[in-house]
């Protein structure tokens, strides 16, 4: 039954973070990729606002978009897992569908 | 060098990769660089994200253009502006930022980091001195 969400857009430039965590249902998933991944660093305004997530969601970033844009694992919000390609694919099957958060 | 020489002001507020704003501001500003003029880039808001160091691309299959930054001191790049509010909204402080170095080559004069973090107030001042601002 759960989703899985992913959200590709800065959460300092758009509000696709927001819809997401505000509709998401607990239980489901949240993938950050692309410019969402900025949501998974630490110490920035938004960081309370993930953490608060973390409750009812179980959350994910795409390293390979983390290392591009300059970022490691030990920038990463404690909690948040760093998955690679094949990662994403094994959510994409373990959930019952994907929203994408565009 | 022509006659008039005119102030440019480069204002980047987007992130790299999800877009091609950063890529295309970057190739406006080497081009520009034939033009003789004085030129500034500035970085505000996610545009703060194109100075930080490390990128590594090779998993997303993109090219890498973060080196190309470093350069901008041969390009008659002679200031780089930073907004401090913006990263520190981000979790970024100054040392997550490379350095640019900038080389007068008629004059010999160096200067090891023309990047510089200012407030917001000095944003508002930067963009009223300058003669022509290029958004991206």
């Amino acid at each position: 039954m759960s989703i899985l969400h992913t959200v590709n857009k800065s959460p300092f430039e758009r509000n696709s973070l927001d819809s997401c965590l505000k509709f998401a249902a607990a239980g489901g998933s949240l993938l950050l990729i692309e410019d969402g991944i900025y949501a998974a660093v630490k110490g920035s305004s938004v960081e309370a606002k993930v953490v608060g997530a973390q409750g009812s969601l179980k959350l994910y970033v795409l390293g390979p978009d983390l290392n591009a844009r300059g970022f490691t694992a030990d920038r990463v919000i404690p909690g948040i897992n760093v998955v690679d390609y094949a990662g994403f694919v094994d959510l994409a099957a373990e959930c019952d569908k994907v929203q994408a958060w565009l | 060098m022509s006659e008039v020489v005119k102030k440019f002001l480069y204002l980047n507020r987007r992130a790299p990769y999800g877009t091609i704003y950063a890529w295309e501001s970057l190739e406006v500003v080497l081009i520009g660089a034939a033009f003789d003029q004085e030129v500034s880039v500035m970085f505000l808001d996610d545009g703060v994200y194109e100075l930080t160091k490390g990128h590594s691309t090779a998993g997303i299959g993109m090219k890498n253009f973060s080196p190309t930054y470093r350069t901008l001191g041969d390009y008659e790049v002679k200031n780089i502006f930073v907004d401090r509010d913006s990263l520190a909204a981000r979790g970024l402080s100054e040392d997550d930022l490379v350095a640019v170095a900038w080389e007068d080559i008629d004059t010999g004069e160096e200067r090891e980091n023309i990047v510089e973090v200012v407030d917001a107030a000095r944003v508002a001042e930067l963009m009223e001195e300058t003669d022509c601002i290029f958004s991206f």
